[in-house]
């Protein structure tokens, strides 16, 4: 927990958080909305005497009391997909609708695709790209699994993203996106309570050439939203160098706002400085969770609005 | 008529009369074939777009997309033609087997769990030899596990190794 010490200063009973990242996680599942309601799934845990509380945030969170829910009925037929409970804030932030064109643009392996595609009710398009081709394939198997079918699957650095495979004949490129979400990779700090071991390896130059890597893709991530289109940004760690200052960043040279939104758990606003930095006063409409605050995960999610 | 091009992503033609690539199954064959097989109506599929992207592969796509397309992926592999016995796939029939009207063997729980650990069983069934939906009882609706080949007697799993589990 050394790395966790820079945050002493910045998180609200910092002893609670260090003690809440100790603990395991409980184990949760999203409802895939394509193939079941809450209470057929409900239904299904009950016959199988799996026990399960109602997450009271989010309609189709569901904890359970087992630790293989990969092993039941429910997970067979793809009604539920096992996913941590602070993952399924970006997709329920970015709320595409049917009939968008959408881009996952760091997708892999594919808990918020699904869950976007649920969103959107399996109909318009989303693109669900990752530079990692082992870890598309784990994609592909779990949107298979959840019964999506309007999901395109690219395989590109995200940070040179190309519209030109969706060019209809005689265009040059492709359509541009309603909805982007860019879910980071990242230093992984808030993971620490499902990976014990997230912390090995980390190092300020670690962070700061990650850092690097999410400001390209979140720009261009913006270059290809249509104007009045949103741009959700997220990452399951603390280090506000991915964070805010990646915000920061992108604020300063494309054409876009931060925007607030609505989220049913306990959270911090966004760090308006950090260190010596002062950020963009917009960055405060970013939202933390930390671990004690709901008993979670942790992350971090902005929503942006590219300007008309 | 020109060969089948694996590395990309065609539309399957509407029917016959437009097929420009050899061997390539339409669109109408494709629904048709579900009709025929399992009583699911071809307007279930209005909305959806058929694509070959490996030889005999189909995948089916909510949508449309420019064709051919050079990408990973499009939509859920569906059907698997230029066989003598077509196949669908296990996620084709749990996403649009519930549909189903024939051809769907009902298994009991624990013919269930047998079929989804992927074991063959022998069942007594009066239906028609090929390959049927098998489906079980779950919070109190027929619901469509996989793929199973029936066969001189015997249910045959096909649950591919990566969805087999035992419950
Ligand atoms: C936090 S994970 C995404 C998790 C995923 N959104 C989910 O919910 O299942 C970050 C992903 O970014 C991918 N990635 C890393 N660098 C990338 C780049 N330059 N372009 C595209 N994807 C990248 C990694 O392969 C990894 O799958």
């Amino acid at each position: 927990m050394e790395p966790f010490e820079r945050y002493r200063d910045v998180v609200d009973d910092f002893e609670a958080f260090i003690d809440a990242c100790r603990r395991s996680l409980p184990m949760a599942v999203r409802v895939n909305t394509l193939k079941a309601t809450p209470e057929q799934v409900e239904r299904a845990f009950d016959e199988a005497g799996v026990g399960y509380e109602r997450a009271d945030w989010h309609p189709h969170v569901v904890r359970v009391e087992t630790d293989t829910p990969g092993a039941t009925w429910p997970s067979i037929h793809g009604w539920v997909h096992g996913q941590e409970e602070v993952s399924t804030i970006p997709g329920t932030v970015l709320a595409p609708e049917p009939g968008d064109r959408v881009l996952d643009a760091c997708a892999a392996p594919g808990s918020k695709a699904t869950q976007l595609a649920a969103e959107m009710d399996d109909a318009g398009t989303l693109v669900a790209n990752d530079n990692n081709l082992g870890r598309l394939s784990a994609l592909r198997f779990n949107c298979e699994r959840l019964g999506v079918t309007n999901v395109a699957v690219t395989n590109r650095d995200a940070r040179n993203f190309s519209l030109k495979p969706f060019a209809a004949g005689g265009e040059h490129e492709g359509p541009q996106f309603d909805r982007v979400l860019v879910d980071a990779p990242c230093s992984c700090e808030g993971t620490i309570r499902k990976n014990p071991d997230a912390l090995d390896g980390w190092s300020e130059d670690h962070v700061a050439g990650i850092a690097g890597v999410q400001k390209g893709i979140l720009r261009r991530a913006i270059q290809v939203t249509r104007d009045g289109g949103q741009v959700v940004y997220s990452t399951c760690t603390f280090a506000p160098e991915e964070n805010e200052a990646v915000l920061d960043h992108v604020l300063e040279r494309e054409d876009c706002r931060l925007v607030d939104y609505d989220l049913a758990l306990e959270h911090d606003d966004g760090l308006t400085e950090w260190r010596d930095t002062e950020f963009d006063p917009q960055v405060a409409k970013a939202k933390r969770v930390y671990p004690h605050q709901n008993d979670t995960g942790g992350f971090f999610t902005a929503k942006l609005e590219v300007s008309a | 008529m020109s060969e089948n091009d694996g590395q990309r992503f065609d539309r399957l033609p509407a029917t016959a009369a437009e097929r420009e690539v050899d061997g390539r199954a339409t669109r109408e064959e494709v629904v048709d074939w579900w009709a025929d097989r399992f009583g699911i109506s071809p307007e279930t599929f209005d909305d959806h777009t058929f694509w070959e992207k490996g030889a005999g592969k189909i995948w089916i796509f909510a949508g449309d997309a420019p064709s051919p397309i050079t990408i990973e992926g499009l939509g859920m592999t569906f059907l698997r033609t230029r066989q003598e016995h077509w196949k669908p796939t296990t996620d084709a029939v749990q996403r649009f087997g519930r549909l189903a009207t024939k051809n769907v063997f009902e298994l009991t729980d624990e013919q269930a769990e047998r079929f989804v650990d992927g074991q063959d069983q022998e069942i007594p069934y009066d239906g028609d030899w090929g390959y049927v939906i098998a489906a079980h009882e779950l919070a109190g609706e027929r619901e469509p596990i996989g793929v199973g080949l029936y066969v001189y007697g015997e249910l045959k799993s096909t649950v591919p190794k990566g969805r087999q589990r035992s419950v």
